[in-house]
């Protein structure tokens, strides 16, 4: 077998689809982090998002309807997430995990209700894909970034934005001093209860884009747990990428084009899927371990208890 | 009197759990109004499928089971203040290598043969869980994350396990059989509980022994309350974490082994539905306490067993189970959340 089949335009095509979700999930769970907050959650966040796109699409027959449905399921996640571990001081490992729990039941429950089954749902209309007409002039570059949805280049755009706000802004300085510093910040005069509430809800909602994504882009309907470990490996990605919003978007590239790979694998049958769908976890496990570059969690997690 | 200050009350009470477990049913209730469906008929048909009959009881005991290990597992690392969130991992570890020793060691009578195969999932156990360990004393790295990454790596490792090398030939991804001699008796015939349960309670009793009788327990609790004074006293903390992983991942692997030998008699693929998860959410509705974890086990046994009676009598969806689960595992989670919203108190 030729390895060229590996990395020809049609694989590099799959990995941007499939680093899509994972830039957007590993971009919010960056954004709760640096709020303070570990969002293990983001597997139910997106999968939440993932079948209230294609409820919403389903009774509106707009794909726009049901990317603003994910969005605000969410949001409305994560606002639960961050009003409890936040406000609440409730564990932010136990919530998400009951997050992920909930999602997983929730939407399985509804999608037998509206359905009659709660493997899948029946399919809609997806978000179109974008074509570029200037695109097409640009060799390699054109066909590749072409032709993808909105969501692709929204994701673009969500890591350059958020690498800009964190980094050179007021608002970014304040959000990694609430995360690395609550007790600075604090007396520095910043909300620290109120920026790790926002900032928690934001990320949860990214990661919501990225269930839209899986539902509305990569297929037309809404399947059982179909974000299929997507949150955890966006976890791994965040970690990766030492938590910025480039590092977050590289290794979402990694984990995507692994995905990627392991979907062409498993069609040609030369290496058993297991052992490739392992490896971002291996990976993240060994980046952890400084192995390859130390890590450095940019907060201690802890609730800040205000005086 | 005195004694039952208000003090001595508020924090041994149980009321914030048992107000989330209740206030958990009651939102499911208005999620199956919404979807139309009678929440009366819904739950007495789950409370019938999960403790109606003798079948019903041995069904929410052999799920309450393996739950029921990976409670112990997880509150014993907790008690050292340790997150071991990859009880999973360590469960089906246990499990495939006591499938492994089931299958592979031959010959041997019958309760040697159990035990012997009970040891190689629990010292897999034990091992899978000792990489975290290790990791944290001696690299610093946190041990949430890695423990979860270590379980998604079991979970894959234990699949690939089972479609390639050690496959049975046929359609389903599964290992042979293990041999009869193997094989944990049944308890309660026609039901699925096995010997299993009993070696859990068993284990409920050890665990709770070691915890609050023994000097080392003594000292596995003093790291998790104050490390500092631990240390003073001359703990070595490390060595102390490092232990509560030993035995939090034996104790996991002995529960994934006893399901391969007491209930499917073979590791099949995807068999566990998340029991290690289960096992953090029953630990701490259990309030870190084996006889708490037995008591919150038979709960989430009985979401399980009744989840599938209800669907099958009343059409509503089994994945409510689920969604009372999470509602559950959230609000135990939030004692503040439950103290100062629901129960009004300000004293806190």
């Amino acid at each position: 077998m030729e390895i060229g089949v590996l990395f020809n335009l049609s694989m590099l095509q799959a990995t941007i689809r499939m680093a899509t979700p994972l830039t957007f999930a590993a971009l919010g769970g960056m954004f709760c982090e640096r709020a303070g907050v570990v969002n293990i959650g983001l597997e139910g966040i997106m999968l939440n998002s993932a079948f209230w796109a294609v409820f919403a699409t389903h009774f509106s027959g707009s794909p726009g309807i049901g990317l603003l449905a994910g969005v605000l399921s969410g949001m409305a996640l994560g606002a639960i997430l961050a009003l409890l571990t936040v406000k609440y001081y409730a564990d932010q490992i136990v919530i998400g995990t009951g997050i992920n729990i909930f999602g997983l039941g929730f939407s399985a429950f509804v999608c037998q209700k509206i359905w009659g089954s709660r493997g899948a749902s029946g399919v809609v209309a997806g978000l179109p894909p974008l074509h570029f007409s200037f695109l097409d002039k640009i060799p390699y570059l054109g066909p590749l970034l072409n032709n993808n949805t909105i969501l692709v280049y929204i994701s673009f755009l969500a890591f350059i934005l958020s690498h800009y706000f964190l980094f050179y802004t007021p608002w970014g300085l304040r959000l990694r001093a609430v995360g690395e510093n609550p007790q600075s910040a604090d007396t520095a005069g910043i909300d620290v209860h109120l920026y790790k509430m926002i900032f928690v809800t934001i990320g949860s909602t990214l990661a919501g884009l990225g269930g839209v994504f899986l539902s509305l882009a990569h297929l037309n309907f809404f399947a059982w747990g179909m974000t299929s470990g997507r949150g955890f490996i966006a976890l791994a990605a965040m970690i990766f990428g030492k938590w910025t919003p480039v590092g977050c978007f590289l290794a979402s590239l990694l984990f995507g084009f692994a995905d990627a790979l392991q979907m062409r694998i498993q069609t040609l049958g030369i290496l058993p899927p297991q052992i490739i769908l392992l490896l971002p976890y291996l990976i993240t496990i060994l980046v952890l371990t400084g192995l390859v570059g130390k890590a450095t969690p940019p907060s201690d997690y802890k609730p800040y208890i205000k005086k | 009197m005195k004694l039952l200050s208000k003090k001595s009350l508020s924090s041994f009470s149980i009321l914030p759990e048992i107000i989330a477990i209740l206030l958990a049913f009651l939102i499911s209730a208005l999620i199956l109004l919404f979807s139309g469906y009678s929440p009366l008929v819904a739950f007495s048909a789950l409370f019938r499928g999960a403790f109606g009959s003798k079948n019903a009881w041995g069904q929410t005991l052999t799920q309450a089971t393996p739950i029921l290990f990976t409670a112990l597992a997880f509150l014993l690392t907790f008690r050292t203040g340790i997150f071991n969130i990859g009880v999973e991992g360590q469960f089906l570890m246990g499990a495939i290598a006591s499938a492994l020793a089931g299958i592979y060691f031959s010959g041997l009578p019958a309760p040697l043969h159990i035990a012997l195969s009970l040891l190689a999932g629990g010292v897999m156990g034990a091992l899978w869980g000792l990489i975290p360990a290790l990791l944290k004393a001696y690299l610093g790295v946190h041990e949430v994350i890695t423990t979860m990454m270590m379980s998604y790596i079991a979970s894959y490792l234990t699949s690939y396990l089972v479609n390639y090398p050690f496959k049975a030939p046929g359609w389903v991804a599964q290992t042979e059989p293990v041999a009869k001699s193997a094989l944990l008796p049944k308890i309660l015939p026609p039901t699925q509980l096995s010997l299993s349960f009993i070696i859990a309670l068993f284990f409920s009793f050890l665990v709770s022994f070691f915890l609050f009788h023994t000097y080392l327990g003594f000292q596995v609790r003093a790291v998790g309350l104050n490390p500092e004074a631990a240390e003073n006293k001359g703990i070595a903390i490390k060595n102390r974490q490092i232990l509560a992983f030993l035995l939090s991942g034996f104790i996991a692997g002995i529960g994934g082994g006893g399901e391969i030998l007491g209930v499917h008699g073979r590791f099949v693929d995807g068999f566990s539905p998340g029991y290690g998860w289960d096992g953090i959410a029953v630990g701490l509705v259990g309030k870190l306490h084996p006889g708490g974890c037995i008591l919150a086990s038979i709960l989430f046994g009985m979401l399980r067993a009744g989840g599938m009676t209800m669907t099958r009598v009343t059409k509503v969806p089994l994945d409510l189970s689920l969604i009372i689960q999470s509602l559950v595992i959230i609000l135990v989670a939030a004692p503040y959340f439950i103290k100062t919203v629901i129960m009004r108190r300000k004293d806190l």
